[in-house]
């Protein structure tokens, strides 16, 4: 699973090869299945061809495309709407410093300007040179009350700082390993989690912890004054009026 | 009499009938039908709504926002607390609307959006093909502000890229109103330019590695409202307001499409598709739109030839002289004479050949299939098509329940009928079957069944299709139905009477679409060896008497004449003295070789042509006549209605072949009485149809096909809208998006000869062969379909086969293969 | 005073919260078992009855929702879960469905069966990988028990959850987007009506609800609409999470009655981060009209929110302190609703575009007082002349900062740049050496 990813895009194949697409078909046959309409599964398809190359390649689009028996501008122009799919080759780890307003106020655009510098990237969603790290903004992520969030391989980094997320990026870059704060208890490569994104489980929902603290701010505070919500009273009449069944 | 809630009687006023409602734009009231979009309302009232992304024959999508208007009242006594798109919002009973006319709200509305579409516009107007024609600066003028608040930058992309070869996107100023795509994704079924990105990185594009190569993508550059989209042919040379614009009817097929001829300095310079409701709407096919330059090829016939007697080379002659020369010979043939007048002629041109094969030739050997034909077929035409009034039409096609085709692919036969097949399709569940070979891109776009038949045996499937495919019979036995029958059923034995007697047993009423422009008009005319005009048998005394009337003559040749495949034989064999041919390509002829025998073979050849061809080369005497664009006149379309179109280009010395046929009849002493195009029409008019009894329809049986053995294939073939014909000719950028030369063939053919899907196939006929790529569908074992004329793959004259013959299938040579 | 009312989040101290073993050992899955032997329209009445509105922003009353779907349609029918939180500074349902992802799951069950749906879809964003392996692993175990599947607990009936990975657009929390997305689509907003309960996805009656709504349900089944009612305004009845972020001293999620106020909710959370004061904040995210200081006393219902002239939304109440330019946080939402346009309609793609680049130039000092009135009118442009509600909302921080801190946007003119430090704003603004003890 560490083949450069950075390799160049150009001379990209047109389809992939036979044995890619043999390896491939059933899984898209499984995810087609899942809907009562084949075109359903054109978001999930285009992880899973993510999965094999790490971003949704000419060969990608052509396999999506064929799988539906779509145009090719088809999933283009769907493959270039959602901003999950990479157009082009990225790193095993994608590291995505939350820099919308909270996240960025909190100290999100410190974080991503420290990478920048430390990783010696310009762009954003330039990888670096040993094909291990994507750096590239990301946008809310749903973890405000972890603020700062980063997150690698969409797994949740929370309460980031300069030096954490230093730290973060070059565990990665040594092949230490580096746990989510809330997430399994080892980070998988890009292409694994296009895989569970295709909807191919991992096997690994059992890892990691079930909510960080700040999930748990109003539970525990309830608990220790004794606050909860109201009992059911007695005179709920049963609504379950024998059913037609 | 029953009475009914519409009828009014006497001083009572009119009551509303109850699908009106009455709505209040801008204080005035209007009473439109239920379902009608405010903005058409508007329009009925003499208000024009700016607008970009509405389009009356695309979806209401409501995304540009430019047409806001005010609601005050919905009808319900509560407004509306936004404005609100009148393309997308219908009608309600006592609904008040205020326009930008009335409402400061609508015009705050409708000028901020304006400014919107402009802050990322390049405002190039100056260079842009659009200016001077663009709805975008049309309505910035109209509706928008002088000046812009917009300081900033303004997205920039390099400029254009090419979506196919012939249409090009300068995406800066595209205003992604989607008119393009949804026009290629709902009206043609070609989704093969679609949105990319998004927000305001959005551009329209293609596939990687596709092209926009739709038989109908010139629609889009029409009714894009800017100049985001604009055509490689008329790219940067003209502007709108340096045009003369014609009125005009497409001579490419026999839809009659309308459109507007545009010229400068006597030069066409661009085709647009015309607004005709009752015909093809406000579409047309890219060849409709863009294969006019045939007529100004270096190859063009600009004076008369003549053939030297020493030097036997053709040499310029003077139209007085060379006239007088065809005449002559004309004169000394007459009685052995065959008229060929090839499928492309104009109403009323093709009424002065029948005419002046009768008068000046004596002969009723004239006829205009430059294709293969049958005596079935003839008296088909005979008996049910010639002199006919309009019965089925477009609005038939879309409204019916179902719809049978045999013999006929429209997309590529009759494209703006495959429009209206998809049409009734997408919006009244119109259900489309096909006796063919296979499933055409055309069928699966317009949600068609296929009735799969091996060529050749579309008689016994029609005559079989409650036993064999029970769901289409059932379905053509609904009321209005209707069997539609392409010209190449009439090569397949028995295939007319088949559908003649399918049409008898399910009550279904059948048409026949010709594929050439000029066929049905001269069916009408008379240009057939049985038939006079209107429909007249030349068999029928009264028929000729009516006729000769007409003419002041006094009899007509009362037997019927040769047909082309005769013509050809009788020239061959040495029983014609002359052939006078116009608009003929020898290898559209059923058999080309026995075609150039003839040529070589009779004495004297005339020929009115536009172009140099092999006829020409051959000819004694060549005239050139004029264009479509150069010369007024009427096609009949497949439905029979008459699509009268005027002159574009008035180029002096450029004769119509009516004005050198009768120039040649007056050398030759015989007065045609047609001065010009109108003077036809209107002895047309009042010949009218035939009115006495008509020929009896045919029966013809079927035969057997062949059986093919392993190595062999039955050919399944049709010409594709775009290929290798000469009317297509000094066009690349329509030539690029032409489809490919390919062979369709099952899986368990492709097995049998050892080919793999997308490897090379040699194909074998009697005359040679091609070798194009396999491709493997679903279709009948041991058949095989070719285009009949793409690049590389010309049936007739490549392989020499017909449809419903044997070919020969095989690998190419294995050196071949390791060359390569 | 206004107490904490945990019910979604009541097991989320158990470390095996998200299994269904701790799920089923408080009960869960026991409204199902009551929801099945009820008829259908009953389980709707009892939601009508509750009062329970859409916990995704909008505030649609839920039964109301159901109660839309067309008797005589014959195709089949949907319910859909957006999942798709991605409103900034919503962050509630990420959480819950990663914490404890079988009360959604029982809450589709129940809602499908009170909908007579036999297929429900769950559309959650793809940038949460942990939280899909937990819910698609609920899934599986509620299958394998047999609470969704074949004849459910016996009863007959049957109902598939798929779970659906979106890919990265804010777009598709909007219902009809989510819709087109479902279906493989770029996810644009579509033309209603049709409504998606009469033509939703696939065409078909569909009812597209929020995570936190359908969440809801089971407790309501269970508890009697009366129980819920007891909780909450009258017309912004039950509980739900408010969200937390930003400068409080214990951001998180605090489950409460709706109605309870910012002042409350601070107690709460140990109050503004120690030595700082409260500047402005988001009531529900930042397509609501931020609010200020002047404002926490307002019951956090719908009701008093919009008469304040902002939206409850989802509850995200961002909080900034005075260390926080709000120019920079306004550009910043700009910049998103830039991002994050769909490009359908013009006001939404092209205003926003715009909008960035003016606040851009007023952040670093080069603006001038016509650029604030050129936002307001751009904001005027757009507000309600978009397609969708989602491009209204990015004029919501334009015009409410414009309207309590105009000021500080002149004070960036006048001043040639900014006049805050950012570094005091971040989380270890305050406690700098604390940073460098990181390594």
């Amino acid at each position: 699973m560490n083949e450069n990813n950075t390799s160049t895009g150009e001379g990209e194949q047109e389809r992939f090869s036979d044995e890619v697409t043999a390896r491939l078909e059933p899984d898209a046959k499984e995810i087609i299945a899942r809907y009562p309409r084949a075109r359903s599964a054109l978001l999930p398809l285009l992880h899973l061809v993510q999965s094999e190359e790490g971003h949704v390649s000419q060969a990608g689009m052509r396999f999506c495309a064929d799988q539906l028996d779509i145009t090719l501008a088809a999933v283009k122009g769907v493959a270039t709407f959602y901003t999950m799919y990479r157009r082009r080759p990225g790193g095993d780890y994608q590291v995505g410093v939350c820099t919308n307003t909270l996240c960025a106020v909190m100290g999100g655009d410190q974080i991503f300007s420290t990478l920048q510098e430390h990783l010696q990237l310009e762009e954003n969603g330039e990888t670096t040179e040993d094909g291990k790290v994507t750096l590239e903004h990301v946008e809310c992520n749903a973890a405000c009350d972890f603020a700062p969030v980063v997150m690698v391989n969409w797994e949740f980094f929370d309460n980031q700082t300069p030096e954490k997320a230093k730290q973060l990026v070059d565990d990665l870059r040594l092949g230490n390993d580096v746990a989510p704060t809330r997430g399994p208890s080892s980070l998988c490569t890009w292409k694994q989690a296009s895989r569970v994104l295709a909807g191919f489980d991992d096997g690994r929902a059992g890892e990691g912890v079930q909510a960080g603290k700040p999930s748990l701010a109003g539970l525990e505070l309830a608990q220790e004054r004794n606050w909860s919500a109201p009992e059911p009273s007695a005179t709920t009449d049963d609504q379950g009026e024998e059913g037609a069944k | 009499m029953t009475v009914t809630s519409n009828t009014s009687g006497g001083a009572a006023p009119a009551p509303i009938p109850e699908d009106l409602v009455t709505v209040t734009i801008d204080g005035f009231r209007i009473q439109v039908p239920e379902g009608t979009l405010l903005i058409r309302a508007a329009e009925l009232l003499g208000i024009q709504i700016p607008r970009f992304c509405e389009h009356p024959l695309l979806d209401p999508i409501g995304a540009c926002r430019q047409c806001l208007v005010e609601i005050p009242d919905m009808g319900n006594g509560r407004g509306m607390p936004k404005p609100q798109a009148s393309c997308t919002i219908t009608v309600m009973e006592g609904m008040v609307v205020n326009t930008h006319l009335t409402s400061p709200v609508a015009d705050k509305a409708q000028r901020g959006v304006m400014e919107f579409l402009l802050i990322n516009h390049p405002l190039d107007c100056p260079v842009c093909d659009k200016g001077g024609e663009c709805p975008l600066q049309n309505q910035a003028m109209s509706t928008g502000q002088g000046e812009s608040q917009f300081l900033d930058v303004k997205r920039t992309w390099p400029k254009p890229i090419s979506l196919s070869t012939q249409v090009l996107l300068d995406r800066e100023r595209c205003i992604q109103c989607t008119r393009c795509t949804r026009f290629a994704s709902e009206i043609a079924g070609d989704p093969l330019i679609e949105l990319m990105e998004r927000g305001a990185q959005e551009e329209i594009g293609i596939g990687e590695n596709d092209s926009f190569d739709s038989y109908f993508s010139g629609n889009t550059v029409q009714i894009c409202p800017v100049g985001a989209l604009t055509g490689s042919a008329y790219r940067f040379r003209s502007r709108p307001f340096d045009l003369v614009s014609t009125p005009s009817i497409c001579e490419h097929c026999a839809g009659g499409c309308a459109q507007r001829t545009d010229h400068r300095r006597g030069k066409v310079t661009r085709r647009l598709a015309g607004d005709d409701p009752e015909v093809n709407e406000e579409w047309n096919c890219d060849k409709g739109r863009w294969a006019f330059t045939y007529a100004t090829q270096p190859d063009r016939l600009t004076r008369p030839l003549v053939r030297d007697e020493d030097s036997r080379a053709l040499e310029f002659a003077s139209w007085p002289e060379a006239v007088s020369i065809a005449a002559q010979g004309l004169s000394r043939a007459r009685g052995r004479v065959g008229v060929l007048t090839g499928g492309r002629l104009t109403y009323e041109d093709a009424y002065a050949y029948a005419k002046f094969a009768r008068v000046a030739l004596d002969t009723n050997d004239v006829d205009m299939r430059a294709r293969p034909h049958s005596e079935e077929e003839a008296d088909f035409l005979a008996a049910r098509v010639a002199g006919t009034p309009v019965d089925v039409d477009f609005t038939a096609l879309e409204k019916a329940p179902a719809v049978l085709m045999a013999g006929f692919d429209p997309e590529d036969e009759s494209p703006t009928v495959f429009l209206r097949l998809r049409k009734g399709y997408r919006k009244r569940g119109l259900k489309v079957f096909s006796v063919a070979s296979h499933a055409a891109l055309g069928l699966t776009k317009a949600g068609g069944t296929l009735v799969p038949t091996i060529p050749g045996d579309e008689a016994r499937t029609l005559n079989h299709l409650e036993t064999e495919h029970p769901e289409s019979a059932e379905a053509i036995g609904r009321e209005g139905a209707i069997i539609v029958v392409g010209e190449r059923l009439g090569d397949v034995p028995g295939g007319l009477t088949a559908a003649m007697s399918l049409a008898d047993r399910t009550g279904a009423r059948l048409v026949w679409i010709p594929r050439r422009a000029g066929e049905r008009g001269a069916i009408d005319a008379g240009a057939l060896p049985g038939l006079l005009p209107g429909g007249r048998p030349v068999t029928d005394a009264e028929a000729r008497t009516e006729v000769a009337r007409s003419w002041n003559v006094g009899a007509l040749p009362s037997t019927v004449g040769r047909d082309t495949a005769e013509i050809i034989r009788a020239a061959a064999a040495g029983e014609l003295d002359a052939l006078l041919i116009a608009g003929v390509e020898l290898d559209d002829l059923p058999d080309p070789e026995a075609a150039r025998q003839a040529l070589a073979r009779v004495p004297f050849i005339v020929s009115l042509e536009l172009r140099a061809s092999d006829v020409t080369d051959r000819a004694d005497v060549a005239l050139p006549v004029a264009a479509v664009a150069e010369k007024s006149g009427t096609f009949l379309d497949w439905e029979g209605r008459h699509r009268p179109f005027g002159n574009a280009l008035q180029l002096p010395g450029v004769l119509s072949d009516l004005r050198v046929l009768s120039a040649i009849a007056d050398a030759m002493d015989v007065h045609l009485g047609l001065p010009d195009a109108d003077s036809a029409y209107r002895e047309l008019l009042e010949l009218g149809p035939w009115k006495g009894e008509r020929v009896p329809a045919p029966v013809a049986r079927p035969v057997d096909v062949p059986e093919p053995r392993a190595g062999q294939a039955v050919l399944s073939t049709w010409r594709q809208l775009l290929g290798t014909g000469r009317m297509e000719d000094g066009e690349p950028f329509l030539a690029g998006t032409a489809r490919p030369a390919r062979a369709y063939l099952s899986r368990t053919t492709a097995d049998e000869v050892g080919v793999t899907d997308g490897a090379s196939l040699r194909v074998t006929g009697a005359r040679g062969s091609v070798t194009v790529p396999a491709i493997v569908i679903d279709i009948p074992d041991r058949v095989v379909w070719l285009p009949a004329n793409a690049q590389g793959c010309d049936i007739r004259r490549d392989l020499g086969s017909h449809a419903g013959e044997t070919v020969e299938l095989a690998t190419p040579t294995t050196d071949a293969g390791r060359q390569q | 005073m206004t107490t904490l009312t945990p019910i979604l989040s009541k097991n989320w101290d158990r470390s095996d919260s998200y299994t269904l073993d701790a799920y089923r050992a408080d009960g869960g899955y026991e409204a199902l078992r009551k929801a099945l032997g009820m008829d259908p329209d009953a389980i709707v009445d009892t939601v009508k009855q509750s009062g329970l509105r859409g916990r995704g922003g909008a505030g649609f009353p839920t039964g109301m929702k159901w109660g839309f779907l067309p008797e005589d349609n014959p195709n089949p029918r949907y319910l859909v879960v957006n999942a798709d939180e991605a409103e900034p500074g919503t962050c509630k349902d990420i959480p819950l469905m990663l914490a404890n992802p079988h009360v959604l799951v029982e809450g589709v069950a129940i809602s499908s069966y009170a909908i007579k749906s036999h297929q429900a879809f769950i559309y959650i964003r793809g940038e949460v990988l942990h939280v899909i392996r937990r819910l698609r692993n609920a899934i599986n175990e509620a299958y394998e028990a047999g609470l969704l599947g074949k004849n459910i607990l016996g009863s007959g009936y049957d109902l598939d959850v798929v779970v659906h990975t979106g890919a990265g657009a804010y777009i598709c929390g909007e219902e009809t987007a989510l819709l087109d997305s479902l279906e493989g689509y770029r996810g644009w907003p579509r033309l209603k009506p049709p409504f998606p309960a009469v033509a939703g996805l696939y065409a078909s009656p569909t009812v597209v609800n929020n995570v936190e709504s359908i969440a809801s349900v089971p407790s309501i089944v269970a508890n009697g609409a009366e129980w819920f009612t007891s909780m909450g305004t009258e017309k912004s009845a039950g509980f739900g999470f408010f969200s937390l972020s930003g400068h409080v001293t214990n951001p998180g999620q605090y489950e409460a009655p709706l109605g309870i106020t910012l002042r409350e909710l601070l107690d709460m959370a140990g109050g503004i981060r120690e030595g700082h004061t409260l500047k402005f904040w988001t009531p529900g995210g930042s397509s609501t009209p931020i609010f200020t200081d002047e404002h926490l006393d307002i019951p956090l219902d719908f009701e008093s929110v919009g008469e304040a002239g902002s939206m409850l939304g989802t509850r995200a109440l961002q909080i900034f302190d005075e260390t926080t330019c709000v120019v920079r946080a306004v550009g910043r939402w700009i910049a998103f609703y830039a991002h994050e346009s769909c490009g359908k309609c013009t006001p939404c793609r092209e205003g926003n575009y715009w909008m960035v680049q003016v606040l851009d130039r007023l952040e670093r000092g080069e603006g001038t007082e016509a650029d604030i009135d050129k936002l307001l009118d751009i904001c005027d442009n757009i507000l309600g002349r978009a397609f969708c509600a989602l491009g209204d909302g990015a004029t919501s921080p334009v015009t409410s900062s414009i309207k309590y801190f105009r000021q500080e946007y002149i004070d960036h003119f006048e001043q040639g740049g900014c006049p805050f430090d950012h570094s005091r704003s971040t989380l270890w603004g305050d406690r700098a050496l604390e940073t460098g003890g990181n390594k």
